[in-house]
């Protein structure tokens, strides 16, 4: 389906594609699939293409007198009838352990809430997550598909520093802190896995579009990931899905 | 080599940025002002983009372990090699054991240290620049060792005709484009934005500066969208940020001006307190 865009020049170096502002998996598609058409199209000048929910930015080498024509160039490459890009996306299993250990807010969410714990891991656990975009922190996977019920706000004050591998809900968006930093989303768990990892070729194994599915372990499970994760021996389970 | 004596109040090392890594979440960081820290490279026959140190409010204290020539430029801060004041944006010839120092920062708070060649600290993702959590540390200590290649010579009389723009220092004016929302403001807000002059809060780093004077707002948080150094975001309290270069990859609130690039380098010379004022200018037809 092809969408109604805007085009705004924004500043003297890039240009804002805009969908409509919405966050849902049919817009995601259509922003992955033009972001693939533009890299392909190999357009001189072009430093990167950057993602959100429902916007690229068009990123040019140096400012560029006037990036009008640049626009007409970009919304041809929409428009072109071009077989349709098959995209196609990994699903990956994520260990996540929920021990009370870990999961520093999981007793104050089964009282705010009314649920047990175990029903709190249950719906965190068994829903699959569309990744949306990679941003606020290396690494931070912007998530979309928590259960309502799972819905929490952020905590009234911030704790100075969250763990790295904290897995955390905070309104309707549920995440993993990459790394140690401060925040304020109700911490329920911690994965042993790297969200990134500046040694890697690839620092984020997860993309755009990937999916997560989160997978219950217990402490002593958790603690012998962690030791092959840092060997540098342990495979994060994943499969391809299609778009 | 170079060793750290005094770090400084805030030193890092920093080329142009890490590139290509916004996808994974990562800043592009790099030198405030690339004006500045350009000219220290251009005037030693360096690539303008090579890897500089970047000195905020004071300067460090280097000894150097090889001869060498270096070029100090921004700021105003009276450089000195062992005690000897020596001049801004020419090259300087260095001798193996030589110590250069600062004096008070006079004009401007970013002073920018090339040296021939570049410092060569470890990149990490295609880049020098310090930030935290991708590079080991994310400033300068005390006894750091950075690798630098012993040069004896260069050719200097191809650099003599460099004129140095001075009036960054000088200059209240920040020139602008709209941003994406701006449209949306009104009437009134889009004057006061133009009109007024604004200081800047205490609240300015590498990351962003707020500015102190607000706006009456009732603009609603926008869906999470791409942003970029200089642009200026509306926060619903009215307040106005203006992202810098170790800005997040994107960013929820209204932007309604991108910071010509510029005016990003007469910004990182400000301080707490200094006036600027938005020139807004338009597209071209």
């Amino acid at each position: 389906m092809k969408y109604n865009l805007s085009y705004k020049l924004y500043g003297e170096r890039a240009v804002l594609i805009e969908w409509p502002q919405e966050i849902s998996e049919n817009i995601l598609k259509d922003v992955l699939s033009f972001k693939l058409k533009i890299e392909k199209f190999n357009l001189k000048q072009i430093l990167e293409v950057k993602q959100s929910y429902c916007s690229l930015l068009v990123i040019y080498d140096f400012c560029v007198e006037n990036l009008k024509p640049e626009i007409s160039t970009i919304k041809k490459i929409y428009d072109k009838k071009s077989e349709a890009e098959e995209l196609s996306f990994r699903q990956w299993v994520v260990p996540v352990c929920y021990d009370d250990v870990l999961g520093l807010d999981l007793e104050e969410l089964s009282e705010q809430k009314k649920m047990s714990k175990s029903e709190i891991i249950q719906l965190h656990s068994e829903s699959i997550y569309t990744t949306y975009f990679i941003g606020f922190l290396p690494g931070f996977l912007y998530l979309g598909g928590l259960n309502e019920r799972l819905n929490t706000p952020r905590k009234s004050t911030p704790r100075l520093q969250v763990e790295k591998g904290a897995v955390a809900i905070g309104g309707n968006q549920t995440g993993i802190y990459p790394m140690a930093s401060p925040g304020g989303w109700n911490i329920i768990g911690n994965t042993p896995v790297s969200l990134f990892d500046i040694d890697k070729k690839l620092p984020c194994f997860v993309k755009p579009g990937d999916k997560i599915k989160f997978k219950p372990v217990s402490l002593e499970e958790y603690n012998g990931i962690k030791a092959l994760v840092e060997a540098g021996l342990y495979q994060v389970e994943s499969k391809e899905v299609y778009g | 080599m170079v060793k750290v004596l005094k770090p400084g109040f805030y030193s890092s090392i920093q080329d142009f940025g890490r590139f290509n890594c916004q996808q994974y979440g990562v800043p592009y960081s790099g030198v405030m002002d690339r004006y500045s820290a350009g000219l220290a490279n251009v005037v030693l026959g360096n690539a303008s983009d090579l890897a500089v140190i970047e000195m905020t409010m004071t300067g460090v204290t280097l000894q150097f372990e090889c001869n060498t020539f270096i070029c100090v430029a921004g700021a105003h801060m009276n450089p000195k090699v062992n005690d000897r004041l020596v001049e801004q944006n020419k090259p300087i010839e260095i001798h193996e054991g030589d110590v250069l120092s600062f004096e008070k920062f006079e004009k401007g708070i970013r002073g920018y240290l090339g040296v021939l060649g570049g410092f060569l600290s470890k990149e990490v993702l295609g880049s020098r620049s310090m930030y935290k959590g991708i590079t080991k540390q994310n400033v300068l200590l005390k006894n750091d060792i950075i690798e630098i290649n012993a040069k004896t010579s260069f050719s200097m009389n191809k650099h003599s005709l460099i004129k140095v723009k001075d009036d960054v220092f000088e200059s209240h004016f920040i020139e602008v484009l709209k941003g994406p929302e701006f449209d949306l403001l009104t009437q009134e807000q889009q004057e006061f934005l133009t009109s007024n002059i604004f200081s800047v809060s205490k609240n300015n780093s590498r990351m962003a500066y707020q500015l102190e004077e607000r706006l009456e707002n009732a603009l609603k948080p926008i869906i999470t969208s791409p942003v970029l150094p200089g642009t200026v975001q509306l926060t619903p309290s009215g307040q106005l940020i203006v992202l810098m270069r170790d800005c997040q990859t994107t960013g929820g609130y209204p932007r309604v001006f991108q910071l010509k690039e510029s005016s990003i380098n007469i910004l990182a010379q400000k301080f707490t307190g200094d006036a600027i004022q938005f020139r807004l200018l338009e597209y071209l037809k």
